[in-house]
């Protein structure tokens, strides 16, 4: 019987091959067309603002010196969400595909999957009246014991509009794009594999250190460069609950916190014109080569540290 | 089934009748309004077309009162207004693109504005200030309502150089109010806007040495906290604890304001003092006819003037083609006329034009003349 359907469809079988094929082909192709195009045009408009003077580039005699401050910004505030949101998506992932009783595991998942699905300006909202707001003793706390610490040094702003607060909301907002692909990840980890680990004696710790892990590594890469993309682009809700002036400076909880490359653009292109506009988009060419960079570096990284274990 | 039938029948029956009256009733209504609310709207009845603008946000609850009324009296002429920013509004009439701009700044002669708005035209544009409105100076002070400060207290508060509450240079002026030791936090705007140019440029003009730079729309100072827009800034007052920071005194109602030192006296934000320190103001030298742009005097002593104040500006040309030119000039005309302006002071919490200016606003706008 099958081996009748199968002859009998050959030819639609070998016209629906190529034709499949070249479909999924110029999808491919799209997508590098789309990313040429952005990059051709961010390099267009952004290249005459290099040479643009101080009332252009708000102050700044050169526009290393005005995207600077906006680079150590995004990378911070990146950096610092993303440290917290890893090992913090990792623990939910594991609980959902190996800890958790499954009815409880599905519900986990799905309302890990709904963070993802509520706008970033409501997550601006939340940091601005909810979460800074509560912050602020917590700040206060750092502020009066740990300011030996560079990065608590005070004055501790009032409002918890900080960096520290943009980042932790950015917490939020990453983890359910890290925990959905950690999840799927440690998924697929092979049945056999952690039975023939739990059978020579292993503990469910050491069979998720020796297995489950190891096996996850390169997909976790992905999840975190996937949730790093995020932060370093999220815009509106940064915009809204970071106060921003303009500085480099390694202190969390003041007031004065540099502001990020997308938070600026937002905030200034409203009332940018002329070359303004250009040195705006020449800092969003910096961006996109900055998420480049970085994705490049880690998947060498997975790369060269497992061989043959790269997705 | 015969019921269901009748019923599914009647019920949208009713309805679209209903309907129907309502809004037959709702065009009656309007119709009687335009009619009653000025001569001026009621003789442009037969104008048609689309107006475009562009320009200040600040006027922008202005303008839709202003579009709201002048569309009700003359329906067939369609005004679109875009809240781009001061800036782009300009830029977008130099180029053509708009038939009219509003911008909170008066067109800059040194940044050659005057001159591409002039290629433009054809002819020198037409400037008149349509919008002034005080800018409130708001605090979060626990048990605090009002404070006296002069200007170059404010300035040294914004720059930094005072940063607890109960400074000297503060409680001397404020005889009787116990001020707690807390530390200020300064909250500026942290986009670009006409609000800060304006609360800078009153820094700049009363500050003296406390104050070093120039007027700017981005904020010029790095230190204290950045805020994203008026509601920004006003959220950040309200939640924080010492905090100070400026907005449109339209948004900043409950909140503590500060009262500036004008001559002898402490003036708070009003929309009649605002227009009373525009009143006092000279206009700005070396501008070509049909050009009101004021240049306010910051440090006016005029009694009960507030001068931290924005004043935002109408800018058109002075013959459009035929049709056109009667659409702009009723728009305008009614923008600047004082049933408009008392439009606005209600919609927009702004403050009237000053009798000094009005008339000449709306002579200039009246000049507007078909090609």
């Amino acid at each position: 019987m099958s081996i009748a359907a199968t002859q009998t469809g050959s030819f639609r079988r070998r016209l629906g091959d190529p034709v499949f094929a070249n479909l999924t082909r110029a999808a491919g192709l799209l997508i590098l067309a789309a990313l040429a195009g952005v990059a051709v045009f961010l390099t267009v408009q952004g290249v005459p603002a290099l040479g643009a003077g101080r009332d252009v580039l708000g102050g700044h005699a050169t526009f290393v010196g005005y995207v600077w401050p906006l680079v150590f910004g995004t990378l911070v505030a990146a950096m610092i969400a993303l440290v917290v949101a890893v090992p913090l998506a990792i623990g939910v992932a594991l609980s959902v595909s190996h800890f958790a009783p499954r009815r409880i595991a599905v519900l986990i998942g799905y309302l890990v999957d709904l963070l993802a699905a509520v706008p970033s300006v409501v997550y601006g909202l939340w940091g601005i009246g909810f979460l800074g707001p509560r912050l602020v003793p917590a700040y206060e706390w750092l502020g009066a014991h740990a300011s030996w610490l560079p990065l608590f040094a005070g004055p501790v702003s009032t409002t918890g509009r900080t960096i520290l607060t943009a980042a932790l909301v950015l917490v939020v907002m990453v983890l359910p794009i890290i925990t959905a692909i950690a999840r799927e990840v440690f998924a697929q980890t092979p049945r056999l594999t952690e039975e023939a680990a739990l059978a020579l004696g292993a503990t469910r710790w050491e069979m998720i250190r020796m297995v489950v892990l190891p096996h996850g590594r390169s997909g976790l890469v992905s999840a975190a460069m996937l949730g790093l993309g995020r932060a370093l682009g999220e815009t509106m809700a940064v915009a809204m609950v970071l106060s921003a002036s303009g500085v480099v400076t390694f202190h969390l909880v003041s007031s004065t916190n540099p502001s990020t490359i997308a938070a600026n653009i937002a905030l200034t292109f409203a009332d940018a014109t002329g070359l303004q506009v250009n040195a705006l988009i020449a800092t969003g060419l910096v961006l996109f080569v900055i998420t480049f960079v970085v994705n490049f570096a880690a998947r060498t990284l997975v790369a060269r540290s497992a061989p043959g274990a790269a997705r | 089934m015969n019921r269901t039938f009748f019923s599914r029948a009647a019920v949208p029956g009713l309805a679209a009748l209903a309907l129907g009256l309502a809004l037959s009733g709702c065009g009656a209504a309007n119709e009687a309004q335009g009619a009653g609310n000025d001569s001026k709207l009621a003789s442009s009845q037969q104008l048609s077309g689309t107006l475009k603008g562009a320009g200040s946000s600040a006027q922008e609850a202005a303008m839709d009162a202003w579009r709201a009324d002048f569309q009700k009296a003359t329906p067939s002429v369609t005004v679109n207004y875009d809240p781009a920013g001061s800036g782009a509004g300009v830029e977008q009439f130099t180029a053509g693109a708009t038939d009219f701009a509003a911008s909170d700044k008066a067109l800059d002669a040194a940044a050659g504005e005057i001159a591409a708005a002039k290629k433009r035209c054809g002819a020198d544009a037409l400037e008149v200030p349509d919008y002034i409105s005080p800018i409130a100076i708001i605090f979060h002070v626990p048990g605090t309502r009002k404070l006296n400060l002069d200007g170059s207290t404010v300035a040294k508060i914004f720059a930094g150089t005072i940063t607890r509450w109960d400074d000297p240079a503060i409680v001397a002026q404020n005889k009787g109010v116990k001020l707690p030791s807390t530390r200020i936090t300064p909250v500026h705007r942290s986009d670009e806007s006409g609000t800060t140019n304006n609360f800078t440029d009153y820094l700049h003009r009363v500050g003296g040495r406390a104050w070093r730079w120039e007027a700017a729309e981005t904020w010029p100072v790095k230190s204290g906290e950045g805020a994203n827009g008026t509601s920004g800034v006003v959220a950040a007052v309200k939640t924080g604890n010492g905090t100070i920071g400026y907005a449109d005194a339209s948004q900043a109602s409950g909140l503590a304001t500060v009262a500036v030192k004008v001559g002898a006296s402490y003036v708070g934000p009003t929309a009649a003092a605002a227009g009373k320190a525009l009143a006092a103001s000279p206009l700005e030298k070396g501008r070509p006819a049909g050009n009101l742009a004021v240049q306010v005097d910051r440090a006016t002593t005029a009694a009960g003037a507030y001068p931290v104040m924005l004043t935002s500006y109408l800018i058109a040309c002075p013959s459009y083609p035929k049709g056109k030119a009667e659409a702009v000039k009723g728009l305008l005309g009614y923008i600047v006329s004082a049933p408009g302006q008392r439009a606005a002071a209600a919609h927009a919490g702004s403050a009237p034009l000053p009798a000094s200016l009005q008339p000449r606003a709306a002579q200039i706008v009246g000049s507007i003349s078909a090609k």
